[in-house]
Formats: structure tokens, sequence, C-alpha cells
């Protein structure tokens, strides 16, 4: 019986840790498709952030502005997708593909160019990353039963972007929902037309909501080097863009099942790794590879209507032309 | 100059030129951050593409595979349809070479399993295309998301297979076991040896000949034949084609399954020409190159080929500046790419205001 409950402990604890970019990059996702701009491009905002955060925390010493850093270089990529597909009109998945592959190459790159390590950063100490923080009252809460247990290993322990996360996730709701900024968000997803009509700038509207998923993505990134791990390593985002992607459409587009969703493909994930070589009673081996990409196929299966029906933002990738009737 | 010339020369020849020199002008700019000549790179990388017969061959051996992908993203595109699923639709296609040429050749002379694994190669990676283009036409899910979770699920799919299935025991690389000796393509140094001709040895081999008949084929099909007409319309635009007839869903379909195919044929390059076995990965970046491939020849066969091989010639080049320049690597070539991408597709509509108004000033004038 505890060693179910530890192997449940621990298997939530490393799907917070797996969810956290997840949610940030669907969160991300989640401002720029509700204004129309498909975002195949989270991957390589990820990773430029990744990089750009390990470069200056190594350098400079400072997790915080390797953080800063990583949320410049992502929004600078941010506005490279705004130029293609707000001012001129591209086709947005192309300017996404291309992201995602320039991310790749240049983070190469520059990286051999300044570290001469393969294309890695050097390994980052102390300040140079975010360390874990133990929440008031953990030691003392362990000795209840389940819930102390819960908070002081799963929800305990931590670092500060796992909680921000956790915490933008409200907020994103708030502001999607509550504030007159997201109403306009959303109706430019759905009618930009209208918006247009209300005497309310599309183009405007929609540079803001990319530079939001910039900064999100910036964060994600600077997780991904600075705090789940102590340096950048090439193409370190490995997909999981594409997965805070199938995330965000798995929500249908909305941020608390944005919630549910990153943390059930991080828990498929922390699940995937416990389940190396492990036989089951009646199933025998599951296939890793199957539980990694159970993400993938949950998402093509909710968009073929099978479970539910994941309808997108009716303006979503359509270049919006003012003189278009 | 007439109008309409001057317009077909816009579209077809300068506006591509420009876009395409943007994105070498940005490629300069990162060489010289990074404290390269640009000038002595670009040097290096013709000299490495066509320097040799060696330089040669080994151009137009990725040539053939951009070929491949670049004519599969083409054809969906055709019909409005984004296939960014090239790269799982090869990995899959090389399943159906292995299994084939694996399988049947202790009971089939080589000349039959040869055809039979292309044709099987063709075959698994148009049943990969099929199941996204069978979501988009009929359950109404979105082709691009559909074909980047199924590269994905290939992916999966094929490290698994390579690690449980087809591993060679005790040996350590995730890789079948080799092809028999006579289930090879013909090298191209052999093939032209054959008609007395010399070219220096090279992985490029005789599917580069597939791929220009594919090219002369998806010509012939798209603009010679019924449903090259039907695909065009559908591509169009779908409400126009339901009134004339034609079934969108059907061409869909259609376009994915040949596109599917296409792509599936760069493992017949891969494995049946070079790798004689399968190994994990074979597949990386040629499906995305695709992408690049398309956009810059304008979705037709000879743009295409032209296209194929521009980039051909980055690969081959960027692998010989790795190598007589140490403080670049290959990712340089990743990047041209995603400029190229960048600039020919995303943004191929930012010079255009400005160069049309020139050119009509010329028209005009009637230079």
């Amino acid at each position: 019986m505890n060693e179910i409950l530890t192997f449940i402990t621990l298997a939530l604890d490393a799907t917070l840790r797996v969810a956290t970019p997840l949610i940030l990059a669907a969160l991300a996702g989640l401002f720029s498709e509700r204004s129309g701009i498909v975002d195949i491009g989270l991957e390589g905002k990820m990773l430029v952030g990744a990089f750009a955060a390990a470069a200056v925390s190594y350098w400079t010493g400072s997790a915080w502005l390797g953080l800063g850093a990583a949320i410049l270089a992502s929004i600078a990529f941010a506005l490279l997708h705004g130029l293609a597909c707000i001012t001129y009109q591209g086709n947005q998945v192309v300017s996404g593909v291309a992201i995602n592959i320039l991310a790749s190459g240049l983070t190469t790159i520059l990286g051999l160019a300044w570290f001469h390590q393969g294309g890695s950063t050097p390994p980052l100490v102390g300040a140079q990353r975010f360390g874990e923080i133990t929440l008031p009252a953990a030691e003392a809460s362990k000795s209840i039963p389940i819930l102390g247990d819960f908070y002081a290993n799963v929800l305990s322990g931590h670092n500060i972007l796992v909680y921000i996360a956790l915490l933008l996730v409200p907020f994103c709701a708030w502001v999607l929902y509550k504030t007159r900024f997201g109403l306009r968000i959303r109706a430019v997803g759905e009618n930009p037309k209208a918006v247009d009509t209300a005497g309310v700038s599309v183009t405007f509207l929609r540079y803001r909501a990319v530079i939001i998923a910039g900064v999100l993505c910036g964060i994600a990134g600077a997780y991904l080097s600075t705090a789940q791990n102590a340096q950048f390593i090439r193409d370190m985002t490995a997909g999981q863009g594409f997965m805070a992607l199938a995330a965000l459409i798995f929500a249908k587009w909305r941020p608390w099942p944005i919630l549910a969703a990153a943390l059930l493909f991080g828990f498929l994930d922390a699940l995937a790794i416990r389940m190396q070589g492990v036989s089951l009673p009646l199933i025998g081996q599951v296939p890793v590879q199957l539980i990694e990409s159970l993400p993938y196929i949950l998402t093509v299966v909710l968009l073929a209507g099978f479970i539910g029906k994941a309808l997108p933002p009716k303006a979503l990738g359509l270049p919006y032309l003012k003189e278009q009737r | 100059m007439k109008a309409s010339t001057a317009e077909r020369w816009l579209s077809l020849f300068i506006l591509p030129s420009l876009n395409l020199l943007t994105a070498f002008f940005f490629t300069a700019l990162i060489l010289i951050i990074t404290n390269v000549d640009p000038i002595e790179a670009a040097k290096y990388m013709v000299q490495g593409a066509f320097g040799s017969q060696e330089g040669w061959g080994y151009t137009l051996y990725y040539t053939t595979n951009f070929i491949f992908t670049g004519l599969a993203v083409a054809i969906a595109f055709h019909a409005g349809l984004f296939n960014i699923g090239g790269e799982g639709q090869a990995y899959i296609g090389g399943l159906g070479v292995t299994l084939v040429a694996l399988g049947l050749s202790p009971y089939l002379p080589a000349l039959i399993v040869i055809p039979l694994s292309i044709l099987a190669g063709a075959l698994f990676g148009a049943a990969w295309a099929a199941i996204p283009g069978y979501l988009q036409a009929y359950r109404d899910s979105h082709i691009v998301i559909t074909t980047i979770m199924f590269n994905f699920i290939a992916a999966s799919l094929m490290v698994y297979l390579l690690v449980n299935v087809f591993a060679v025991p005790g040996e350590m690389t995730p890789a079948s076991r080799s092809f028999p000796d006579e289930i090879k393509l013909w090298q191209w140094h052999e093939f032209v040896g054959f008609f007395g001709l010399s070219f220096d040895s090279s992985p490029l081999n005789i599917s580069l000949l597939l791929a220009l008949l594919c090219c002369y084929g998806v010509w012939f099909l798209l603009w010679k034949t019924r449903w090259g007409y039907e695909i065009r319309t559908v591509g169009a635009n779908p409400e126009a084609a339901i009134y004339a007839g034609i079934n969108p869903r059907k061409i869909w379909m259609l376009s994915m399954l040949l596109g599917g195919a296409l792509a599936g044929l760069v493992s017949v390059n891969e494995l049946l020409g070079v790798q004689h076995r399968l190994v994990l990965g074979f597949n990386a970046g040629y499906g995305f190159a695709g992408i690049a491939v398309a956009l810059m020849g304008r979705n037709h066969p000879i743009g295409i080929m032209l296209a194929a091989l521009l980039f051909g010639a980055l690969y081959q080049g960027g692998a010989e500046l790795a190598f007589e320049m140490p403080n670049v690597t290959r990712d340089m070539v990743i990047v041209i790419q995603g400029l190229i991408i960048l600039f020919s597709g995303a943004m191929e509509f930012m010079y255009r205001p400005l160069v049309r108004r020139v050119l009509w000033r010329w028209v005009r004038e009637g230079v």
C-alpha cells in the first residue's frame, strides 16, 4: 500500500515538473490562436527562450536576468511571426514552420560560436538556476496522511516558475473572460470584421496577442534550461511545443482545460519514464513509445470528433484584409 | 512588355529571386556575427557542391530526396491542403521498403523484390497520409495539426519497431539487419559505367531517375488529366468545384494519397539506394525541407527540380563548409532553410507592392 502511495506521489511530483512548460506554452498558444493567429512556432520560441536564458544567466550569474533575456528573445521571434502573418498577411503555418526551423539552426550555431561545446551551454550552477522552494509548513504537514503528504511532497519543493505557471492559469482565464482586452481578443479571433467596424484595430490587437505568446513561450523556455535542467542542449524542446499545441487543442482553446490537458500529458510522460521495463499483470509490458505518443493520438481522436468536438476560433489562420468584404 | 507577361515574370522569377537574396543576406549577417567570412563560406559551399564529380554526386543524391518531398507538399497544395507530414510519411515508407526487402528476398529474385519494395515504400507512405487525409475530408479535422501529430506518432512507432522488432541481437545501434547484397539500387557510377562512362563513387543512385520520372508524372497528372484539373479546381475554390460536379472529399483523399506515396519514396533513395537497412531517423529533415522546396518552386515540377537542386547543393555544400571551417556546422544549412521558408513562404508578399509599382511604370512606358 505504502509502495503504491510513494509511486503515486513521485509520479504526481514528476507530472508537475513536466507539465509546467506545457502549461506555459499552451497558454501562449491560447492568446495567439484566440486572436486568430495560428501558432505552430511555439516550439521555436521556447527553444530560443531556453537558449537565451541559459546564455545570459551563465554570463551574468542571475537566473532572473536569464528569464528576462528569454522573454525578449522569444518576443523577437513572436514579432517576426506577427510581421509575416499580420502585416504581410502571409501563410501562418508556413511562418510557424520557418520559425521552428530557424530557431533550431540559430540556437545551435550561436551556441557553438559562443561556447564551443557542440551547441550546448556550459552547466549552470547556484544562482544561475532557479532553485527549489519549500512551501511554508511543508515539513510539519508531512505527518498528516495523504493530504499533508501531497502538500509536502507534490506541491512543495518546486522552483518558482512552476508556481508562476500554475498561477498564470487563473490569471489568463481572468484576462480572457473578464477584461475588455480579453473580450476583444476573443472577438478578433471569431470575427475581425466586427471588431474593425467597432473602431478597434485588428492589427494592434493581434500584435499584442502574439507578443503575449512570446512572453509566455520565453518563460517556458527559461524553465527548460535554467530550472528543469541546468544548461541548454541543442533541440532541447524535443517536441514539447507541439505537445503544448496538442494540449491547447485538447483543451478546446480554453484556459482551465489547458491546465488539465497539460497535467494529463505530463502524467503520461512521467508514467512513460516510470514504466520503462515494468511488466504489468495481465497486460504485460506496455511499450513506452505508445504511452509517449498517447497525447498525439488522443488529440487526433479528439479532432476527428470521436470524443467531443474541438471547434477552433472561426477566423483562425485567416489574414485580415481591411478592404475585403 | 505586356501587363500579363510582366505579372508572370513578377511572380515566377523576380519575387522568388528577391526573397532568396533576402534569405542569403540574413544568412551572411549571421555568419558575420559568428566571425565567419560569408564570401569565403559561399566559395566553400559552391566548391563543395559542384566542384567535383563526388560533390555533384552528393548534391544530386540529396536533390533526389528533396524532389520527392517537394512534390509531396506541392500536390497537396494544389488541392488546397497543407501536408506537413512528409517527415512521417517518408519514415513509414521506409517500413514498407524494409518489410518487403527483408521478407520477400529469400523467396523471390531481386529483379522482382526491388520493384515490389519500391511499391511498398510508396504504399506505406500513402497509407500514413491517408489517415490525416480521411480525417480532413470526412471528419473535418485540420490537416496541418493531424499531419504534425502523425509525424510524432510515426517517430514513436519506428523507435518501437527498431528497438523491439528489427533490432539485431547483440548490436547496439537501433537498425534492422542489412538487406541481402542483391537488394540494392544501381549506384550512379555503376549505371553510367554500363554505358561506358565513368563517374566518381557517391551515394547517388538511380532513384534520381525515379524522382525525375515523378516530376514528369506530377506535371502530366496536374495539367494534362481530368484528375489534375479536378485537384486544381478544388484547390482554387472547393465550393465552385462542388457546383462543377467534383467531390472535394475524394480529391483531398487522392492528393494526400499521392503526396504520401511520393514522400514514401524518400525511403527508396535512402534505404534501397544508400543505407541498405532500416536505420533510425533516416528521414530527418527531408519532410520539412520539402515545404521550402515546394514554396520556392512555386509548386510546379520544374520549379521543384530547381529548388531541390538548390537545397541539394546547400546540404552538400554545407557539409563541405563544416569540414573546411570548424566554426561552422551543417546547422548553418538549417538556418538558411528556415530563412528561405520565411521569406519565400510566409513573407512572399513583402516585396510585391514595391516591385509591382516599378514594373507597372516600365509597362506603361512600353519598355
